[in-house]
């Protein structure tokens, strides 16, 4: 099948980027999004061209390095499905297909459609941790944790930091990402010792980032390839709420958001 | 290139009104205020089907105390601050995540009335502003005179002028649209926690709250103007 890929196409961040379109003349229905790409970059480089530079590792949909937007959602039109899965049967012959890495001030562009995530990480770093007494294994079975917890955590877990949600998000908010984070661990009877300064944290490193804040409209869990449910959001409001209430002295500090390299940084 | 920051300077973080979650907690709270002034307002309104003895002593039973009145004003009007300041910073938040826009976005699973909030609020308010004028000030009172006291007249008088008639019903939908967003919104931002289901039912639930109510307050209007209160 044919294909018409109009592709954003931007040196680095300081270059003006502009839409290129493509025609890829044999496009296999059973190839994915990505490997429809990587016969396209084939084309480009036998063409001594610069291939479109896109993010990808696992290419099985879990490792959440994958993703840009496809004809204006997030992964492209499937639901449940990143962009390494989707594969190109879902389109008719002589389609144009729109690729735009995602769009957010706290995702600042490095080339084409890759974008720099590291605000997730940041976050993270900021509360996603247990504590965890050293010593011998602990009985697997020790603590009981009930099985609608258990599912709730996993479905939270389930989020593997791929940035559709801050993408489709009309305000480019992170909350159902930081949501899930403060989710699947604060349900779970490990992770309550730091319920409280999780919450407290993770909320305010994701309030340092440039990320807009949530207003409930939905359009991330839509756009989850692991559906992770809306409620997350809620469980994060209700853990900020309770925190805030119950803080004493426990001093937050976050950290100041870095948009550059450390190659090319001053310091 | 490392997958790490460059520098790390840690420094005290942004308080609970600094996160966009605290601001959202705010907007909760005040628009639940809000909300039940909406219900009890519509309560109130709806004995204008009991004659103009009984509307206007109710009109009356609301100034019994000048004070009280105003603290209960009070309450309200700082409701109402909060909640535009706290969505009006969470607009410009908004607008400075995305700087570089999309070529082309879809916008599914997102309700109409959820990617219209800062339009409704806006025009909710500009009404607000008129309905004060007009009923509770009579500064904004065309076609008739406005009798301070003399509740029922000056609604029907009022609502008599079709294109006044109009806006309300025009704006009273709106306020339906920004309710039955922000009705569900609220529990969201307060942290009730649901399932899937609960959530479409809660969804729902809103949808009808908001049109029992507006379809309350939309049926005065109309009812001047089919002649049903004279």
């Amino acid at each position: 099948m044919k294909l018409t890929l109009k592709i954003w196409r931007q040196k680095n961040r300081d270059e003006k980027g502009k839409f290129v379109s493509y025609s890829v003349n044999n496009v296999n229905p059973e190839m994915s999004m990505l490997e429809c790409l990587d016969v396209l970059n084939e084309d480009l480089i036998q063409r001594g061209e610069e291939p479109v530079a896109f993010e990808h590792d696992c290419r099985e949909g879990i490792c959440g390095s994958c993703g840009f937007m496809i004809n204006g959602h997030a992964h492209g039109p499937q639901t449940a499905t990143t962009a390494c899965q989707l594969t190109m049967r879902h389109f008719k012959d002589g389609d144009q297909l729109t690729l735009e890495p995602w769009r957010a001030a706290a995702f600042p562009l490095v080339k084409d459609l890759v974008v720099d995530r590291r605000a997730f990480d940041r976050i993270i770093a900021a509360g996603g941790y247990i504590s965890v007494s050293t010593g011998n294994a602990p009985d697997g079975n020790a603590i009981p944790v009930p099985k609608g917890i258990a599912d709730r955590a996993m479905d939270a877990a389930t989020c593997i930091g791929c940035g559709a949600c801050v993408a489709a998000c009309p305000n480019a908010s992170a909350s159902l990402f930081t949501g899930a984070k403060i989710s699947h661990l604060g349900l779970l009877p490990q992770g309550k010792p730091e319920q409280d300064r999780r919450a407290l944290n993770m909320v305010a490193q994701m309030s340092e980032e440039p990320f807009g804040g949530c207003t409930n409209i939905g359009q991330c869990t839509e756009s989850c390839p692991k559906e992770i449910p809306l409620e997350v959001i809620a469980n994060m409001n209700r853990d900020y709420r309770v925190a805030t209430l119950r803080k004493r002295d426990d001093l937050i500090q976050v950290i100041t958001p870095v948009t550059t390299w450390s190659s090319d940084s001053k310091s | 290139m490392s997958t790490g920051a460059a520098t790390i300077s840690k420094h005290q973080a942004p308080g609970f009104w600094k996160s966009t979650n605290g601001k959202k907690i705010v907007m909760a709270v005040t628009g639940c205020i809000l909300f039940l002034f909406v219900v009890a307002h519509l309560l109130g309104n709806l004995l204008i089907y009991a004659g103009p003895a009984r509307y206007n002593a109710y009109a009356a039973f609301l100034h019994f105390d000048g004070s009280l009145l105003w603290i209960i004003r009070s309450v309200l009007i700082v409701s109402v601050l909060l909640h535009i300041e706290a969505a009006a910073q969470l607009w410009l938040r908004n607008k400075r995540a995305r700087p570089v826009g999309y070529a082309r976005k879809n916008s599914d699973g997102a309700s109409y009335a959820s990617r219209t909030m800062y339009w409704s609020g806006p025009i909710v308010l500009a009404f607000i502003i008129f309905h004060l004028l007009e009923f509770t000030g009579g500064f904004i009172h065309p076609g008739s005179q406005f009798i301070a006291g003399n509740v029922y007249h000056n609604v029907v008088a009022g609502f008599s002028v079709w294109w006044i008639a109009a806006w309300y019903i025009f704006a009273l939908c709106l306020l339906g649209m920004h309710l039955r967003h922000g009705l569900w919104s609220m529990l969201q931002s307060f942290g009730l926690p649901h399932s899937r289901t609960r959530e479409l039912a809660l969804k729902q639930l809103a949808l009808w709250i908001s049109i029992i109510i507006i379809g309350g307050y939309i049926s005065i209007p109309i009812s001047v103007l089919t002649g049903l209160i004279k």
